[in-house]
């Protein structure tokens, strides 16, 4: 376990509207490890870009504490909170580019008050460029760019003044799959690359998926669960969980087809929906369930993500055959470590 | 030149006073121009940054500012040229003449630019704000290299239509004997219905508006980016 680099405590945030009070945050607290992407999913209006603003004070918490890299921010004067925040790089749905200055003018903004030389301030713009692969645009105003590669102009932005965190409030959402895709590539890469600890709100669980080794789900204004990706994943315990993870394996609309389907079933004939995670994938199950129990599986809906490394399977299967082998096969299922159950399809309706 | 002759039979009679008229009124065009538009943008600022919820939030400062614009939009020019006459007094020594009307124009157009200024500013996308604060941006910077940098294509094109509106009110400094072109046309043109003299001197603010608007809106498409 290593020192938290963010580290929220207790926190509060109340927002006063017309004498009423309304609280955007409530009681949370969230660590964050150096190297962490730590994804915080949630439906618009949970709250977690007002939380994840509290990081760097854009938004000042009601009550609680932030510490982020060992400084209480909470503490700080106003010529050391804008110092803090020159090493927590952030990046916006909207990109926030400055729309009067070049690619170039916007990744040199931050360095103005650096010290550093005009020539040493190029250089290094022209490594950031490098970085997002943006080189040829420097010259460029952000109205002749496309959306992902004002973003990526954005990432480099944020990183001039080499932080050690990236906050990315819904950066993807804005922008279609493919180039989502690339840019949570690139979030990856730098990750990995200059050890970078990124913080990723989205509404996505596909995004989370993709790229982050942690997850938080909110939900008024509260944490209702976190953990690892893959625990989330494959043991999500709420239901707003639940409905982020169908959403993103598409579980929920395989099983809106299958209903549409005349499925014939009964006692001999159930529709089972199958879980598995990691080596469980490998045994060759299906044969398995046929050769020890003369269950015959056919396979309606497959779905397997590879998640951190591990395989995370999701199937929806008719299992035929006698009531008591059917019954065994259920069994030996469960024995191997697989998350099995009936799916009830007027339940479902 | 007989045609100009007949054409302009007055005109022709008194090249000098249009020559003086003219020069009169750029003058008090120029100094109200600068005087008013380095004040104005400070309040218009000032005005932006300190409303509720943004960079240098201030309440007293600002509902100060605020009601002060608004009381001086309030009064009508002419009005206001007559009840700050001890103030023109004091700061100029005089309460008639060209110099003496170009106080209460800079105090009449302050509040005007001003909130042109607010309104531009204003416009400015908060993400933008906040992007620039998420980088660790001084609130000067943020003023200076965000707020009128982004605008700078929006404030010359409302610093036209002020200018433009100043051309307007010089017209009436000629109530405290201030000249101009204004006064020019009515003194001479309308109170002797010598008309050909209105309309040269409406000719002459016409090609300065013109010329303002025209120098504005190409200045202002150079620097726009967006």
């Amino acid at each position: 376990m290593h020192e938290p680099i963010i580290n929220l405590k207790d926190i509060d945030v109340e927002f006063k509207q017309n004498q009423k009070v309304f609280k955007a945050v409530q009681q949370v607290s969230l660590q964050v490890e150096p190297g962490d992407i730590y994804g915080i999913v949630g439906y618009s209006g949970a709250g977690k870009s007002t939380l994840v603003r509290v990081i760097n004070r854009l938004q000042e918490p009601s009550s609680g504490e932030v510490w982020v890299n060992g400084q209480n921010m909470l503490q700080l004067s106003k010529l050391e909170l804008r110092n803090a925040r020159k090493k927590i790089g952030m990046i916006f749905q909207h990109f926030n580019l400055m729309n009067q200055r070049t690619i170039a003018d916007n990744v040199a903004f931050p360095l103005k008050s650096s010290g550093l030389s005009k020539d040493h301030i190029n250089q290094k713009v022209q490594r950031l460029l490098e970085l997002v692969e943006l080189s040829d645009k420097a010259q460029a105003y952000p109205n002749q760019l496309s959306g992902g590669q004002k973003q990526r102009v954005a990432i480099a932005r944020a990183l001039a003044n080499d932080p050690e965190i990236l906050i990315s409030d819904e950066a993807t959402s804005a922008l279609d799959p493919k180039t989502t895709a690339s840019i949570l590539a690139l979030l990856k890469n730098l990750n990995q690359k200059l050890q970078l600890t990124v913080v990723l709100i989205t509404h996505e669980m596909e995004a989370v998926k993709e790229i982050c080794n942690k997850v938080a789900v909110m939900e008024n204004g509260r944490i209702i669960e976190r953990g690892s990706l893959l625990d989330i994943f494959s043991q999500p315990t709420q239901a707003l969980t639940k409905d982020f993870i169908n959403t993103a394996t598409q579980i929920d609309q395989a099983i809106e087809k299958i209903k549409l389907q005349d499925l014939k079933l009964n006692p001999n004939r159930k529709l089972m929906h199958l879980e598995y995670v990691g080596q469980n994938t490998e045994a060759p199950l299906i044969t398995e369930l046929y050769r020890q129990f003369s269950v015959v599986s056919n396979i309606l809906y497959g779905n397997m993500e590879i998640l951190q490394a591990t395989p995370l399977g999701n199937l929806i299967v008719v299992m035929e055959g006698a009531s008591d082998n059917l019954a065994s096969a259920i069994n030996y299922c469960k024995n191997q470590g697989i998350l099995i159950n009936e799916v009830n399809l007027t339940e479902a309706i | 030149m007989d045609w100009l002759a007949r054409i302009f039979p007055n005109v022709v009679t008194m090249p000098e006073d249009f020559l003086i008229a003219t020069g009169q009124t750029l003058y008090m065009v120029l100094v109200t121009a600068i005087i008013s538009g380095i004040l104005g943008l400070i309040i218009g600022i000032t005005l932006v940054v300190t409303a509720p919820g943004k960079l240098l939030e201030n309440h007293l400062i600002y509902n100060l500012l605020d009601k002060l614009v608004n009381l001086f939009r309030s009064i009508p020019f002419v009005i206001l040229l007559a009840i700050i006459s001890p103030l023109t007094r004091l700061i100029v020594g005089t309460s008639i003449g060209t110099t003496a009307a170009i106080v209460p124009l800079i105090i009449g157009v302050i509040p005007f630019y001003a909130r042109q200024v607010q309104n531009v500013l204003l416009d400015v996308d908060g993400g933008i704000i906040e992007a620039a604060q998420s980088v660790g941006a001084s609130p000067m910077s943020i003023i200076l290299h965000v707020y009128l940098h982004e605008s700078t294509a929006e404030l010359i094109r409302a610093s036209v239509v002020t200018l433009i509106s100043v051309i307007n009110l010089t017209a009436m400094a000629g109530a405290i004997g201030g000249g101009g072109l204004g006064n020019l046309a009515i003194i001479i043109g309308y109170d002797r219905f010598e008309n050909d003299v209105i309309f040269v001197a409406l000719l002459i603010i016409l090609a300065m508006v013109f010329l303002i608007q025209l120098i504005g809106d190409k200045l202002a498409k150079a620097v726009d980016h967006s």
